[in-house]
Parts: structure tokens; sequence; C-alpha cells
């Protein structure tokens, strides 16, 4: 369906567009740079709303809606084709609500603000491209431009072994994406397109012909397809044991960059197996779920166990993040070995909805880390304790965002880990009893944090050295909170855009 | 080939070798009256003479369409001796106005004062003596036209008569000479005595007629093969070449490299092609050796001199090693017009290009009073256009372009590709060797323009002739390399004997 | 338009026009630095201009060659044309020589040492490059191709770094001349071949050699040429080469004559000679992966900072390389583009480097540090020069390489896995280069001593990132159409055969 606004155009290229314009300002007006920044980012959210209310989710005419289609690199076979279904459109939702919270909770940076706006926003051009390309190209054009910025914002604004992280952040990812490189380059060279419609079409279908490819078997080429397009989503998930890169660089990443990864960027790998994967690779999926049930459970228990083990505050949260993809992914596996039930389906809601949910309450525990930290210059918890009495507004965010993190009912983290456990459960039931045994460590570590910071003996170092929140912080997390508690008690008006997208996916 | 009986009308063929007796008799005239602060005029006058009887060689004493043998066999005028008598002419003219100026610089030894007269007219016996080479028809005519050459050379060589190297010099190549030519007659006798003919266009019916062995022949032409060699100073005839080189006054090395060697291979290209088509398949062997082992020693040792006159001598045999990779090509059928013409080119090219280098080398050694390379140093400092002209004539030996040595050498190669096998051969060592060659030119080149550490360098200024010499020289080569249709026409014309 | 082409010769005036400006130049006195600069300036702006209106008026709907001016005969005896003209593939080839001309003269912009020389020869070094991308004669190419001979060698002698400049300088040298001198006698071999003894391409293309002649032939030539695309093992006068020369030649070399290689390579031994190119086309496979991989890993180690984009121009072309080899469209149009591409991404990476050395005066990356907030245009320069050189998308280099892969995967799956394994190791050593030199600590010995770079380098800077975040976004509308049309003319003459 195409429409008369190109809606996914503006949302994708205004942040660029306001990247260069600020390339213009001079470097020392932070104010101007701060404020056109923010208002920047703010006119994506805004068109992304109005986008959402336009979005049917019951239309019948052809999958994707918003569609674009432009004139690119049409020598190899390439297109500008954009669109977006239920499932990208919370994507593009969680995307553009991010952003300007992220470049808010940065306000309080002082130094080189031009150059770390800038890398924001052209962040968020390459995360919001990857959701909305209907070309493979383009969708891989899209995938590695965020690496860019996120690697300076890293090796940049980071911490003090920021280096160290951010190199390893981005050798794994580009190691992680040549896989995908080459498999979309071998279907490509194939089928002779990189749009995706096409590939529905022609990959899909590619069993019946007897012709081998490369000199192998038609289904042996495709399982190694598969394997390379599950390694490059599952680096980015990041998926056991795929996921070392995520500690050390979610630690060292500026904070506003810590929510962004969270947020978003891990989604971009679960995002892919949504896309590409099971719709592409329907056998394969279905013989391979076994397997990717296992690490998902692994990517839980030892998730939970690694946050556990933390004392670093920030280290915690980010093996939390281990822990809580690996919902996704069990929601993900059991989909595809139970495609066409109805397992398949909650579990499949659950797994997006989980996504959503994970963007929003990890960006705000990260967030929270950081507004601690910017006050007491440690994340160490052993060095923390009883802030609460310090810090009572503080406190009770951070423990608002820790229950939803610990899926409480009434708390968005609840309604998706149900569905994907529920989905889950008669497909794959060992393994989704063990998974349920991550959600106790689950909350032995949040509990520990909890504990640590807030409760306990009152460290008198920090009497006076602490001040609340302030109004800007708060208003970082308002809106975090706000669809937390709303997700929670009525999820229903996004898994109806989900679910109905979610049906047409098998 | 029936030699056509005496006619009045050959008197113009031999027309610029009449001239050049007149004017060597002028010279000597005017040596005995002229002054001796005019005689440095001698040169000038000189000069203008030879470009006169090119202009009277061009206008009057062309090839008919159909050669003819003249004075009863003796001498021939067709392309070749046509095209050749330029290539002597120029070469002469170019050496006088290098001479002109050699009093002017006050370097002790190097030359004695009131002797132009006889630099002159020596030169232009010489000269004389190498237009009756080409033209040569008959043995007798031959090795008389080849000592008319020689001896006066000899004598320019250790023309420097206080300067022991210079006589050393022409002793050597007395001796050298001396001796190549009486093996070179023994060879001429055997012909004579297989054949019974001394004409050189009378000698192929005797071949095929097929009473003689064809080892005979061989022998012969392999004596023969030793003087020219001595010429063209190939190895492993060219001992001499390095020492006589040094020690000689250098516009004589020139003309001895340039000139001489040109005579060289016009004598050998009419020799073999005229009287032993018939063992072609034979001596292109032999000469592909000799040319392998010039290009391939010729270039290995000019790689290590430090003086740079050694350095030229050793590149002039390597290059003698290039131009008979054309005369090898020449002995295939297939190649015969291509590489002949490439030989007429490649001389043509090399006669500029040479001259430029050794008058370039003239003046720096006259000058600075040393030949080593090194006070090249700082060169392009002291006169940047004199550094320019090096730089032209240097990378024209190297091969390449837009510089006459470079369409020379494609000629020469691209006729060896033509030829067959071993021209191919030939012509992988040719382009292999030619690597070394660039080395060793663009070693000078980089002295020469790099900046050396002392401070301040003296302005190195020329004279009016010396820079019309180079001028010409260097209009030469990059005509010889860009506007290369009316040269090869000029090949063409040469290569039909 | 049409009218336009029909009366001005264009395309020759753009060739020629850099080497009258240089002869200008060398005629002009010395000491007038400023109208010196100012000349250069100005005639490579013009060239520039003139190169644009004959790339932006390539029709590519019509295809085939354009701008054509001949054949006239140059040396008619022989088949020797004037013959000149562009296709979609060498028309970007053409632009990008006359961007890197520009940028070169502007980055030389405060050169003190013989600054006449230097532009002038820096401006024949334009016209041979120029020459060679527009020829349509197989002569005329080669005589482009090696009259780059002196200019890069003299100007890398007399202006490089000091320490390695002869080495380097005579490596390049000569590993440049033995490669083109063994690819010259494959083309006399061509000419004598095809038996129209004509160097006309177009009718060479037409000749139909036998398979057992290309079999035999075709890797000479491409060896020949491809030597200075900087082809395994003959890659190691590159790095050597390019670190000794002076920016503007680094830039000169690595970004336009490494592509001279490459394009000659491509227009005769493959285009010529097609169905050797597809016999030998595993071995260049074999030997370009090698290039990628292990150009990357020495790169890696490098300590400093010119040799390790002088290894990344070695591993980049590389990718090129693959991408004839594959002889498919995909893999011919990447290599179309990643020439364009890397041409001007090297380009701007050694000017960097210059800029870097010019105030550091050190490369050693180790003592190297927090150039960033003193010079950032520079630094934000090589930024984009590294996300290119890592195939980043929204870069020029993403859209070059992955046809290139694409191309790889139709003939060798194991060759586009190994060679995009060369891009996660580029990665490696671009960051860690691009963090060590730009952020971190600045070394006290530079503190105070480093400025920001000047108005001419900031313009070289930002327009060069701007050509190649622009070919990233929109490549098809810059520049795939029109090299699409050149591919699709190859791909007819290898189907032809």
């Amino acid at each position: 369906m195409q429409s008369a606004t190109p809606f996914l155009s503006l949302i994708l290229f205004i942040p660029t567009v306001a990247a260069l314009l600020l390339l213009f300002v001079p470097s020392n007006e932070r104010g101007v740079i701060k404020w056109g920044a923010f208002i920047a980012s703010l006119l994506p959210l805004a068109l992304t709303i109005l986008m959402w209310m336009q979005f049917s989710p019951n239309a019948v005419t052809g999958r994707f809606q918003f569609e674009e289609i432009a004139y690119w690199y049409p020598a190899i076979g390439a297109s500008y084709h954009l669109g977006i279904d239920g499932i990208s459109l919370t994507m593009i939702f969680l995307t553009t609500l991010l952003v300007p919270l992220g470049i808010l909770a940065s306000f309080s940076l002082t130094e080189r603000v031009k150059g770390f706006m800038i890398l924001f926003l052209l962040l968020e051009t390459g995360m919001l491209g990857v959701f909305m390309a209907l070309d493979l190209m383009l969708f891989f054009v899209f995938w590695e431009a965020g690496l860019v910025p996120m690697y300076f914002l890293i090796s940049q604004w980071g911490g003090k072994n920021r280096n160290y992280a951010s190199l390893k952040f981005i050798l794994y990812t580009m190691g992680g994406s040549l896989g995908l490189l080459l498999a979309i380059q071998m279907i490509g060279v194939t089928t002779k397109s990189y749009d995706y419609l096409q590939w529905l079409g022609n990959w899909r279908t590619l069993d019946a012909v007897a012709r081998p490819l490369f000199g192998l078997p038609v289904s042996t080429v495709k399982s190694i397809a598969f394997w390379a397009f599950v390694v490059a989503f599952a680096v980015k998930v990041p998926i056991w044991p795929f996921h070392t890169w995520l500690p050390d660089a979610h630690t060292e990443a500026p904070t506003a960059g810590s929510m962004i990864l969270a947020g978003v960027m891990l989604k971009l790998g679960a995002y892919g197996f949504l896309r590409l994967v099971l719709p592409l690779f329907p056998v394969q999926s279905k013989e391979y779920a076994p397997a990717l049930a296992v690490l998902a459970t692994l990517a839980i228990i030892l998730g939970a166990l690694g946050a556990f083990g933390q004392d670093d505050f920030k280290r915690l949260v980010a093996y939390s993040s281990i822990n809580h993809m690996g919902f996704v992914v069990l929601g993900i596996a059991a989909a595809a070995a139970a495609a066409g039930t109805d397992n398949a389906l909650l579990a499949m809601n659950g797994a997006v909805l989980q996504m959503f949910n994970h963007g929003l309450y990890a960006a705000g525990m990260f967030f929270l880390v950081g507004v601690i930290y910017d006050r007491a210059h440690t994340r160490d918890l052993n060095a923390f304790g009883g802030l609460w009495r310090l810090l009572p507004i503080y406190g009770t965010v951070l423990m608002f965002m820790s229950m939803a993190s610990l899926g409480l009912p009434g708390l968005n983290g609840f309604v998706s880990e149900f569905l994907v456990v529920r989905g889950a459960w008669p497909v794959f039931i060992a393994a989704t009893t063990i998974s349920m045994i991550g959600v106790f460590f689950t909350g032995a570590y949040t509990l520990k944090a909890l504990w640590k910071v807030l409760q306990g003996p009152l460290n008198v170092h920090w009497v006076g050295h602490l001040t609340e929140m302030t109004t800007r912080e708060l208003v970082v997390v308002a809106p975090l909170m706000a669809l937390i508690l709303v997700i929670g008690i009525w999820p229903a008006w996004i898994l109806d855009v989900i679910n109905k997208t979610v049906m047409t996916l098998f | 080939m029936q030699p056509n009986p005496f006619q009045p009308a050959m008197f113009l063929a031999i027309l610029p070798e009449i001239a050049l007796a007149v004017l060597a008799a002028l010279i000597l005239t005017l040596d005995l009256t002229l002054g001796t602060a005019r005689k440095r005029y001698l040169g000038w006058v000189t000069a203008g003479g030879l470009v006169i009887i090119m202009a009277l060689a061009a206008a009057l004493s062309r090839p008919a369409a159909q050669p003819e043998l003249i004075f009863g066999g003796m001498l021939r005028l067709d392309g070749l001796t046509f095209v050749f008598r330029f290539i002597f002419l120029l070469g002469a003219a170019i050496t006088c106005l290098l001479m002109v100026d050699s009093a002017t610089v006050a370097t002790p030894g190097v030359r004695a004062p009131g002797r132009e007269g006889e630099f002159y007219v020596l030169l232009l016996i010489a000269t004389l003596g190498m237009d009756l080479m080409a033209s040569s028809a008959d043995l007798v005519m031959l090795y008389l036209a080849i000592e008319t050459t020689s001896l006066p050379l000899y004598i320019l060589a250790g023309f420097l008569t206080r300067d022991p190297r210079s006589t050393e010099a022409g002793m050597k190549y007395f001796l050298f000479g001396a001796m190549t030519a009486a093996i070179m007659l023994y060879g001429f006798s055997l012909i004579f005595g297989l054949t019974g003919t001394t004409n050189l266009y009378a000698m192929t019916a005797q071949w095929s007629a097929g009473k003689i062995p064809v080892a005979l022949p061989l022998v012969a032409v392999m004596l023969a093969l030793v003087g020219f060699g001595f010429k063209i100073s190939a190895v492993p005839f060219h001992f001499w070449a390095p020492d006589v080189y040094e020690g000689a006054p250098t516009p004589v090395a020139g003309f001895l490299s340039t000139a001489s060697k040109a005579a060289g291979f016009a004598v050998l290209l009419r020799f073999l092609l005229a009287a032993f088509p018939q063992i072609a398949p034979d001596w292109t062997v032999v000469l592909a050796v000799i040319a392998a082992a010039s290009m391939i020693v010729g270039n290995l040792l000019a790689a290590v001199q430090k003086n740079i006159k050694r350095l030229l001598a050793y590149s002039s045999i390597a290059q003698a090693g290039y131009i008979l990779v054309g005369v090898v090509a020449a002995g295939s059928p297939i190649s015969a017009k291509l590489g002949a013409q490439g030989v007429l080119y490649y001389l043509l090219s090399y006669l500029v290009t040479n001259l430029a280098a050794f008058g370039i080398v003239a003046w720096v050694g006259r000058s600075l009073g040393s030949d080593d390379i090194s006070v090249y140093a700082g060169l392009q400092k002291r006169n940047p256009y004199l550094a320019l002209a090096l730089l032209v004539a240097m990378l024209s030996l190297g091969g390449v372009p837009p510089l006459g040595g470079f369409m020379g050498k494609l000629l020469v190669f691209g006729a060896a590709v033509q030829s067959g096998t071993l021209g191919i051969v030939l012509a992988f060592i040719g382009v292999i060797t030619s690597v070394i060659g660039l080395y060793y030119y663009l070693n000078v080149l980089r002295i020469a323009f790099s900046v050396p550490a002392e401070a301040h360098l003296p302005a190195l200024p020329v004279t009016v002739a010396f820079r019309v010499a180079i001028i010409t020289c260097v209009a030469l080569i990059l005509a010889l390399g860009t506007i290369i249709a009316p040269w090869f026409g000029l090949s063409i014309l040469g290569a039909a004997f | 338009m049409v009218l336009l082409r029909a009366i001005i010769p264009l395309l020759s005036i753009l060739i020629f026009l850099p080497a009258i400006a240089g002869l200008v130049i060398l005629a002009l006195p010395e000491n007038r630095r400023n109208l010196i600069r100012w000349v250069a300036l100005g005639t490579s702006l013009v060239t520039l201009l003139l190169a644009l209106l004959v790339y932006v008026s390539y029709d590519a709907g019509i295809g085939g060659y354009q701008w054509v001016e001949g054949p006239f005969p140059w040396v008619g005896a022989l088949g020797i044309s004037y013959f000149v003209g562009v296709d979609g593939l060498s028309v970007p080839l053409v632009l990008l020589a006359a961007v890197v001309l520009l940028f070169g003269v502007m980055i030389s912009w405060n050169v003190e040492d013989r600054p006449r020389e230097y532009f002038a020869f820096l401006l024949f070094l334009g016209t041979s490059v120029l020459g060679v991308f527009s020829s349509l004669d197989l002569f005329q190419l080669f005589f482009f191709f090696e009259l780059a001979v002196f200019p890069k060698y003299l100007m890398i002698v007399l202006w490089g770094s000091p320490k390695t400049r002869n080495y380097g300088a005579m490596k390049l040298t000569l590993y440049l001349f033995i490669g083109s001198v063994v690819a010259l006698v494959g083309v006399l071999a061509m000419y004598f071949a095809s038996g129209k003894f004509t160097f006309n391409l177009i009718e060479l293309e037409r000749a139909g050699f036998s398979p057992a002649f290309q079999y035999a032939w075709f890797p000479v030539l491409f060896l020949g040429f491809a030597v200075l695309s900087g082809i395994f093992p003959f890659h190691s006068w590159a790095p050597d080469g390019h670190v000794a020369a002076p920016t503007a030649v680094s830039m000169m070399l690595a970004g336009v004559e490494m592509k001279v290689g490459a394009f000659a390579a491509l227009r005769v031994a493959i285009l010529l000679l097609p169905i050797g190119a597809k016999q030998w086309a595993w071995a260049i496979l074999i030997l370009a992966t090698i290039n990628v991989v292990y150009g990357a890993l020495i790169a890696l180690i490098q300590k400093d900072f010119k040799y390790v984009i002088g290894f990344s121009s070695v591993s980049h072309m590389g990718l090129v390389l693959i991408g004839f080899a594959t002889l498919t469209h995909d893999g011919l149009l990447g290599s179309g583009m990643q020439m364009f591409s890397h041409g001007i991404m090297t380009a701007l990476f050694f000017a960097v480097v210059g800029m870097v050395y010019d105030r550091a005066h050190t490369r050693e990356i180790g003592q190297l540090g927090g150039l960033f907030r003193v010079m950032p245009v520079a630094a934000i320069g090589f930024i984009i020069a590294g996300l290119v050189s890592m195939g980043m998308p929204g870069f020029s280099g993403f859209v070059a390489e992955f046809p290139i892969f694409m191309g790889a995967w139709q003939v060798s799956p194991a060759v586009a896995i190994i060679a995009v394994l060369g891009v996660i190791i580029t990665a490696g050593y671009i960051l860690l280069v691009i963090r060590r030199v730009f952020f971190g600590e600045m070394p006290a010995a530079l503190q105070g001593r480093v400025g920001d770079i000047g108005m001419m380098d900031k313009i070289v800077v930002i327009s060069l990132s701007v050509m190649m975040i622009a070919l990233g976004w929109f490549p098809q509308a810059l520049m795939a159409g029109i090299l699409n049309s050149g591919v699709q003319r190859i791909l007819t003459l290898l189907g032809g055969a």
C-alpha cells in the first residue's frame, strides 16, 4: 500500500538532515546544539505516532504498509525499498522514543557535545533503516551504518576501558555481519534480486528446483545461509556464547549509548530473526529450533548468574540484558518449532512484546545507573548502601524499573514473559522449565542490586554528596515508566498491532 | 647484377663525398691562414659545411628507384647509403659544434691550441670513410673504406698528446683495430677464394650454386664478424671501448660510439644480407648469441661504473646488443624488412641521443675537471636546462617515451618478436636487460637532480655552439619519439639495399 | 552538445593541457614561485572542469566510445594512429585522474624546494594517466603508460622522504618498468599475430587470436600491466614507493597510477585475449585474493603511519583484480566502482598522512596521538576514508565492494568468503590507526608544535570526503549507470569469444 506522505523516508532522514545542519553550528554553542538535537529527534517521534494512527493492522492488501520504492542501484538489482508491518512499527516507535530520551539524558554532557549529538542522530537513522528496509542490500547498509556512530560514541565518550570495549564491539559485530553479507549476496546472486518480497517468493520455493547451487545441494546451501544469518543476528542479540562483547560495550558506553545499545541495538538482532530467518528459512528454522532453544535457555540462566556475580552496577544491568533477551530468543525458537500453531502465535507475540518491553526498562535501568554514576563517579555496588533515605525519588524510580525488569505482574515485563513461557511450554517443556528457574535468578540479582544500592547500612560517605534527581532526569524516565505501566495493565493496544502481523508471518 | 659502365651522372652519386674532400681541403687552407684566435671559428665552418653537404646530398644524391652499382661495381647508391650518409654527416656536424669552444674553458691538457684544423680535417676524412663504408659493394672497396675511417679515428682518439690516457687510448684503439682488421681481411680473402669474386652482390649466386659446403662461408662470415664486431663494439670484441672512450677527447668518444658504430652496422647489414642470405639461419644464431652477450655484459658492467664515460662506454656496448637484435630479425625472411628498419631507426635515435649525452659529459668534464659521476651532484642547480637535456638523453637511452630511444627499441624488439621463437627469446632478454639499463641511467639523473649538502654551487654556463648542438640533439630526440612517421619513412628508405 | 563534440577535440585538450602547462612552467623563471603554482592550479582546475564536462556529457544510454577523435594516422606504415575516446569504464577514471591531479597540486601548495620542476613533473604525470585512460590505440596507450616513468622517479627521488627515497624510487621504477616492458613484448606479439598490422584497439578486439596464442600470451600481458596495480607477488614496490614519495605523488601513484595498471590489464589483456582470460581467471583470482588478505595482514603490523596506507592499497587493489577475474557483470561493475572509490579514498589517506607528517615530523604511529583536537577536519577526513576502506555502507567503498563479492560468488564462493575476511582485518588496522593517531593523549613532544591545517588542505579533505559519501549514497545515479554501459560492452566481447 502506497502512502501519500513518505512517512518512512521522513522519519528515516530527519535525524540525518539534523545532524548535517548541526555540523554547521559552532562547537561552543552547546545550548543550541543540545536543544536542536532534542527537537530534531522529537519530529520522528511525532511522525511515528501519526503513522501509528494511520496504520491499519487489519489491512489485507499486501503485507507491508507505507511502502516506498525508488531507484537506487539497479545495476546490481538493489533498490530503495521501504515498508513496515506491525513488528517494524513497534520497533520504530521504540527507537524514536528512546532517542530523544537518550539525548535528553546526555544534556549533562559538557565536552564535545557537537560530535556526540551528530553521531547520536546518525545512529538513529542507521537503526531505523534496518527496521524499514525491504531491500536486503539496503538492510545491510543500515545494519552496518549504525555500528560506526556507536563505535565512536563508545570509544570517545566511554569509560576507562573504552578502547578495548569499542574495538571488541565493532569487530565482533562486523565479524558477525560478514556472514550476513555473504549470505545476502549468495541469495542475491541466486535470485538475481535483493528485494525482500521477491525473496519471499523465490528463495523459499527454491527447494522445488533440483539444480545444485555452487556445486552443493540446495538444502545444504540453505542450511549454510541459515547459519550465516543466525550467527550474525545471534551476535547482535546476543545469544550465548556470542555475548562476550556485550558486557564490555554496555559498561563502557556513555549513558545514552548504553540506553540505545540495550534498548534498540539488541533488538536489531531479534528483528533479523523475525524478518529474515523465520520467513526465509521455515524448514531450517524448524529443524534447528531446539538448538536455538537450548542456547536461549543458557542465555537466560548464565546471563542471570553472570549478573548476580557482578559488583559493578552497570555490568550487572548489562548481564541482565542477556538474560532478558534470552526470553525473546526462546519465544522465537518456540514459534519456529511450532510454526502454524496457536502456541507459535503466543510465543511470537510474547517475543515481540518482550523486545519492546526490554527496550523500555533496559534503557531506564541504564539511565538510572548513569544518574547515580554522574553523582558518585563510581558504580561499585559495595560502595553504595542505604541510599533510599538520601534519595527517595531516585529510590522509588529505581525500584519501579527493577520490578518491571523482574517481571512483576502489573508491569510490562510480566505480560511478555508470560506470553513467551505460555507459548513455549508445550513446545519445549524442559527448556521452558529451566528458564523458569532462570526467572528465579533474575529476581535474585535484581534484589541484590536494590539491596546493595538502596537498602542496608547507609554509607555515610555519600551524605551531602548526592543530590536528588533533577527535573530533566525525571522527564527522561517518566515516559518510560508510563509506558511500562500502561502495557502492564492494558497491553491490548500494542498486542493488536503485533498479533496481526505475526499471524501473517506463517 | 651487372655494374653499369661509367657515366658522368655517377659523380652526382658521390657528390657528398667529393664535397667532403673539398671541405677538408678548405679547412686545411683556413687553418693555415687564420690566426690562432680565430681558429675557433673553424668548428663553425666545418659544421656549416657539413650541413650544406647534407642539403646537397638530400637534393642531388638521391637513390634511384632501382639501386645501381656504380664505378665498376665498387659503390652502390641505394637507400642504405643515402640514409647512413645523413647519420654520419649529422654526427660529424654535431661533434664539430661540441668541439668549438673546448679551448674557451681553461682546463689544462685538454687540447693543444692551434691544432683545430687537424682535428676537423681528420674528422672529415673519417666521415668520408664512413660514407664509403656504407656504400661499398665490393670487398676491396669495403676494406679500403674501413681503413680510411679507422686511421683518422686512431689519431683522434689519441689527440690529446699531453694526456697519457689519451695517448694510451689512441694506441689501444689502433692495436685492437689493426688486429681485428687483419682477421677480417683473412675472412675476406677466404670469401674471395671460395667465390672468385669480390663483389658482394655477385656472391649470392655462388652460394646458391651449391658447390660450396655451408661450413666454409660460415667460417668466413665469422672471421669478418671479428672486424665488424670491433667497429660496433659488441661482446666479445668490446674490450677496447671503455678504455678508449675514457681516454679519448669526449666528443671523439661520442663520435666513435655513434657514427663509427653506425658505419659498422651499415656494413654489417649489407655484408650479411646482400652476400650471405642463404646461410642466414646460421649467422642469425651467431649474432643472437653476440647480441644477448652484449646486452647482458654491457648493462651489468655499466651498472657498476663510477666514471660517466666508462658508464656510457658499457652502455654503448649494450646498445650495440639491442641493435644487433634488429640485425638478427633482419636475417629472418618474415621480419627482414622490419628488422632492417628497426636498425635504421635505432641508429638514428641513438646517434642524437648519445651525442647529446657525450656532449654534456664533455662540457661537465671540462668545466669541473672530472668525469666522476659524483661531480654531477647539483647539476640541476647549476644549470637546470643542461640537467633537463641530460634527462632527455638518459631516458632516451633507457628507452622511455616520448623519446627516440623508445621507438628504436620498440621497432627492433618488434621485429624480433615477429621473427619467431629465437627472436622472442632475444626480445625478452632485451627488455629485461633494459631494466638494468634504466637503473643506471636513472642513477645518473638522481645525482644530477639531487641537491648536495655543499651550500654554494657556482652556475655552469654554456656557450652558443654547445647550446646549438645540444638543442639540435634534444629536439631530434623528441621528434624521433613523437613525430615518428617521417623518420620511419627514412628508415624504410634506408632498409632498401 | 552534438555540435560541440564535432568541433572541439575536448579529449585531446584534456590530455595535453597538463603537459603543455608543464612545459610552460619549465620555461618560467625559477623565482616566480607564485606564478608557477597559480599556473599549475589553474591548469589542473581547467583539466578537472573539462573532465567533468566529458563525464557529465557521457551518454550511458548510447554507450560505447564517445568523444572519439581519430583514428588519425600517426605512423601509417606501422598501423599506429592517434585515436582517443572514452567508454563507460574509462570515463570515471578520467575524472578520477583529473580530481587527484587538482588536489595533488593543492596539497603541494607550499612546496619550497624547486617548485617549478615539481609542478611541471606533476603535470606531466597527469598527462600520462589521462592519456592511458583515453587511448584507443595500443601503441598510444603504451606510449602514455611509459611516459610516467621519469616524473615518478624524479619526483620521489627529489622531493621524497629523505631516508628511503632513493631505494623506494628505484624499486618502484624498476618494478614497473620491468612489468611494462614484458607487457610490451606481449603487445608486439599481438600486433603480429593479429595479421592486421594495426594497433587500433577496436580492430584488435575483432582479431580473433587463436586459443593457443591467447593461452600462451595472456599471462605475459596481464601480469606485465598488473604489476602496476600491485598484484601479488609483484606488489612490494607499492608500499615502499608510496611511502618514499612526496604527498602529491603518493596520491597520484596509489590513487591513479595503480588504476592505470589495472585498467591496462583489463583493456589490453582481458579484452583482447578473452579466451586466455577465461583460462587463466583462476590464477588471477588466487593471486588477487592473496593480495586482499596478505596486504591487510601486513598493514595490521606496520608501525609507520604511511606504510599502513601503502599496504592497504595493495589489499584494495586485490579486490579490483578479483572483480576483473570473475569476468561477470557484477564483478566488473564493482571493480569499476572500486577503482574510482579507492582512488579518491587513498588520495585522501595520503593527503592526511602528509598533513600529519608536515606538522609532526614523524610518521611513527607510536609517536603520534591526540591529533583530533588540533586538526579535526583532517581527522574526520581520515576517518571517512577509513570507513570507505572498511567497506562501510553509506560510503563509496561499500557500493564498490558489494558487487565485487557478488561477482566472486558467481565464480567461486571460496574467494568471496576469504576476501570478505580481508574486510574485517581492514577494519582492525584502520580503527587502530585512527585511535592511535587521532585520539588518546598527545605525546609531549608534539604539544604546542602541531597546528591545524590550512584552507587549501581543508578544501581537499572536504571535497574528497563529500565525493565518497555522495557516491556511497547514490551509486547508480553518479557512476554505476555509466559504468554499466562499459561493462555491457565488455560482456559482449567476452561472450563473443
